[in-house]
């Protein structure tokens, strides 16, 4: 379904005359399927965010192309509705000017639904995140983390997306709560069906819901595997990061 | 109408645009409203006192002081007024293009901006003036091609602010055209900016018109305009001084207006700040650093 | 035994509203023991911590006793306090970006602080920070002292803060979730160097976090904070072993839940191995 092939990108470093360039994201390719939670695990500043872009269309790679049911992922009617994220800052991802209501008739309003089909399809929409029809009318700030995060599932989830991209949506959360949205995550696939795409520096977290994982590390790849194999890694890299991560 | 609600609890702001209303108003219908004809010359009533006729007195030259300065409302505020939502506008398309598409577009317009503030804004105004000759509506073109860079600066860096925020994001991912992100996301975030800039800078902007007109520059006699008659008082500033103080305080009345009007309309148009207020009685700036602290 | 810091009947309120933050806490520290204070967000623990450096905003009252080293520090006047931040009491915040000034480059900064509560030359300072920074792990010294906050991860400036405070060498060391915004190695490596800076200096810790796995690796003791109240507090081990309090239940399940998962993974395949 959505096919990332010999990606490459580089940004200008330093002034408007400045030649120098760095390096994100270096042949990058792997294929993500219909309905499979694919894991993108990385430290801060290895590109994995870059790559989010990239698949969400909202910048160009410099070589390679990110097909998304065999259409360039670019041209907006592609992903209309079809692909859609939540992110991890939690207090800048719904417009603070807007109520729940309103953030979440968006993506509807693109659409053209109806609003009274909308506003009856928001109801259960809500109830399937976990909040009652009475956050309606709230705006962000009255709201915990946890809580914002959820509307801005129901938001993503709305015009049920074949794949649904999560930058480091759970991050800044707490623990507790990183659990109660991914155990709503695996509900929510049960009900739509769409894909996940994962992208966290979380091993445990992308465990925990992810099929398969991709080590990203300087922009390359490093490993996929899947998580049921996690524990045969062949990477130096892979091997010291699941080393070192810090369970209970 | 959430922000009308809003300014009208904070009663200084409901005084200020009171007083902004009733100004703008009185401009309007001054035929109506003036009592004397404004460039009426009769001097038998020189430098008179103000009687039943004549509120406030007569001038030098015996002209009723009150319809002149309903008269100076034109171009002294309502003028100013149209030459600062002119330059806004060109300000907020240029800087709306620059601070969301980035990249050539904002290099290309920065650049003219650039140009444009390099140099000093009465000389450039003092230029424009000597080129297209003295009057009223070449100062309002040169104050609208001086003002529209500073204006595309301060809203470009308002909008590239918002402009990688996260709701920003998820509309660009979720296929929302581009002028419908700018009008439905960062039009109403950047609006409160707008609305302060533009209602601080109103202040000056009467300062600087009625500045020109003192200078001989903007209007022409007979013609009322406040400055001008700060300018014609000046002659008999010892002797008279009481002249000077309608057209003083028309200014300062209108220009506080402004300004006081510009910080209620930033805490009325921003929801976090308007919750916050009705939580504790803090000052303004106070309530937002503690916004700023429970959001981080 | 003599505790090192009390605190006694702690209560933070909003000065306006009299809203109460933190409902009367009180707790003791040990010399040299570890203290985590674990919380959802909006629990109260950063509050608390701040209110130990009395950092808070002006807007919080605080009332109740701190006693460090017998002395109540909340009566002292804002001159002294600020003589003992640092110099006894030193803070490592969760992001490293916001602790140190943009403006100057790391070395400054730190000069500015070793300098007002030793009057150390330049010379002394540069040669104590090197070597500082050498047992934490950071590789060229000079050049990153050389460097801006921007410029390095949030790791390495975590590991800058604790090689200040290997110099600062404090009775007590306040770590405000100081292992949260980091990645997985970053976050170990971190770790690994605040557990050695007990060792080293045998200073008394508070750990502030919402993860218990890093909790369970640094802490002696544990206190639970709910909504402003301590809710349940013990030895580490007895907390995470048998919760009594059903939200320590709660925050120890849910991860548990987490670390079982993975755990179950990686034994599955030892034993698919073997």
């Amino acid at each position: 379904m959505l096919k990332v092939d010999c990606v490459e990108k580089a940004y200008k470093k330093g002034g408007l005359f400045s030649k120098e360039r760095q390096q994100v994201l270096n042949n990058v390719s792997f294929t993500c399927d219909y309905g499979e939670c694919l894991g993108i695990i990385g430290e801060s500043g290895s590109g994995k965010s870059t790559l989010g872009r990239l698949i969400l269309g909202m910048e160009k790679a410099d070589r390679g192309t990110v097909l998304f049911e065999g259409g360039k992922v670019t041209d907006r009617r592609v992903r209309s509705g079809k692909l859609s994220a939540v992110f991890q800052d939690y207090t800048s991802s719904i417009n603070p000017f807007f109520t729940v209501e309103k953030a979440l008739m968006e993506p509807w309003n693109v659409r053209g639904i109806a609003r009274r089909e909308a506003q009856e399809k928001m109801d259960s929409l809500l109830d399937q995140v976990g909040l009652t029809p009475s956050y309606r009318k709230k705006y962000p700030h009255e709201l915990s983390g946890g809580e914002i995060q959820r509307v801005c599932i129901a938001r993503a989830i709305s015009t049920q997306p074949k794949c649904l991209l999560l930058d480091e949506a759970i991050s800044s959360l707490d623990v507790s709560v990183q659990l109660q949205v991914l155990d709503l995550l695996i509900k929510l696939k049960k009900i739509y069906g769409m894909s996940y795409i994962f992208i966290t520096h979380d091993i445990q977290a992308a465990a925990y819901i992810c099929d398969r994982v991709l080590i990203f590390r300087n922009g390359r790849i490093e490993e996929i595997i899947e998580t049921s194999r996690l524990k045969d890694v062949k990477s130096d890299y892979a091997k010291k990061l699941l080393r070192m991560l810090i369970t209970f | 109408m959430r922000v009308v609600k809003n300014l009208w609890k904070d009663k200084l702001a409901a005084a200020s645009f009171l007083v902004i209303m009733v100004t703008i108003t009185a401009g309007i219908a001054a035929p109506l409203i003036a009592p004397n004809d404004p460039n009426e010359v009769n001097m038998n009533l020189r430098y008179a006192a103000s009687s039943w006729e004549y509120l406030l007195g007569n001038d030098h030259l015996g002209r009723c002081i009150l319809s002149r300065l309903i008269y100076g409302i034109r171009p002294s505020v309502l003028w100013v007024l149209v030459a600062l939502f002119i330059s806004v506008f060109i300000g907020a398309v240029l800087g709306f293009a620059a601070g969301y598409f980035r990249g050539k577009t904002d290099a290309l317009v920065m650049r003219m901006c650039d140009t444009m503030l390099s140099f000093p804004g009465y000389v450039m105004a003092l230029a424009i003036v000597g080129i297209l000759g003295v009057g009223l509506e070449n100062i309002l073109i040169a104050f609208i091609l001086i003002k529209w860079a500073w204006f595309a600066r301060l809203i470009r860096t308002s909008v590239m602010q918002y402009a990688e925020q996260g709701y920003v994001k998820f509309a660009k991912a979720s296929g929302i055209s581009d002028f419908k992100i700018i009008y439905q996301h960062i039009v109403p975030v950047t609006l409160s900016d707008i609305a302060v800039l533009s209602s601080s800078s109103i202040g000056s902007m009467v300062l600087q018109i009625s500045g020109f007109s003192f200078l001989g520059l903007g209007i022409q006699a007979p013609n009322a305009e406040w400055g001008m008659m700060l300018n014609e008082a000046r002659e008999t500033m010892l002797t008279k001084p009481e002249l000077m103080l309608a057209p003083a305080f028309a200014i300062i009345i209108v220009v506080s207006a402004f300004n006081f009007l510009s910080d209620a309309l930033q805490v009325a148009l921003d929801p976090k700040l308007v919750t916050s207020k009705k939580r504790s009685f803090g000052t303004n700036a106070k309530n937002k650093l503690q916004e700023k602290e429970v959001a981080s | 035994m003599i505790h090192l810091l009390e605190v006694h009947q702690l209560k933070i309120s909003e000065a306006s509203t009299g809203k109460v933050i933190v409902h009367d806490g009180s707790f003791q520290l040990k010399q040299g023991s570890c203290l985590a204070i674990v919380g959802e967000s909006g629990s109260g623990k950063s509050v608390t911590c701040r209110a130990i450096m009395r950092l808070n905003k002006p807007w919080l009252r605080q009332t109740g006793r701190i006693l460090f080293k017998g002395e109540n520090i909340n009566a002292l006047p804002e001159k002294e306090m600020r003589k003992r931040r640092g110099k006894n009491l030193c803070m490592i915040l969760q992001n490293g970006m916001g602790a140190f000034d943009p403006s100057s480059v790391i070395g400054v900064h730190l000069k500015e602080t070793l300098s007002e509560h030793f009057g150390w030359s330049n010379h002394e300072i540069a040669e104590k920070m090197k070597k500082a920074m050498e047992s934490v792990m950071l590789k060229n010294p000079s050049e990153v002292l050389n460097k801006y906050p921007h410029q390095l991860s949030g790791g390495m400036l975590q590991r800058i803060m604790i090689a200040l405070a290997l110099v600062l060498e404090p009775d007590l060391i306040i770590a405000d979730e100081p292992t949260t915004a980091l990645d997985t190695i970053s976050q170990y490596e971190v770790l690994e160097q605040l557990i050695q800076l007990r060792e080293r200096l045998g200073v008394a810790m508070i750990f502030v976090s919402h993860d218990l796995g890093v909790v369970k690796r640094v802490a002696d003791d544990v206190l639970v904070m709910k909504a402003g109240k301590i809710v349940e507090r013990g030895e580490m081990q007895t907390i995470f072993l048998a919760p009594r309090h059903p939200y320590t239940k709660y925050l120890v399940s849910t991860k548990l839940a987490l670390s079982n998962h993975f755990r179950r993974l990686m034994e599955e395949n030892s034993v698919a191995e073997s």
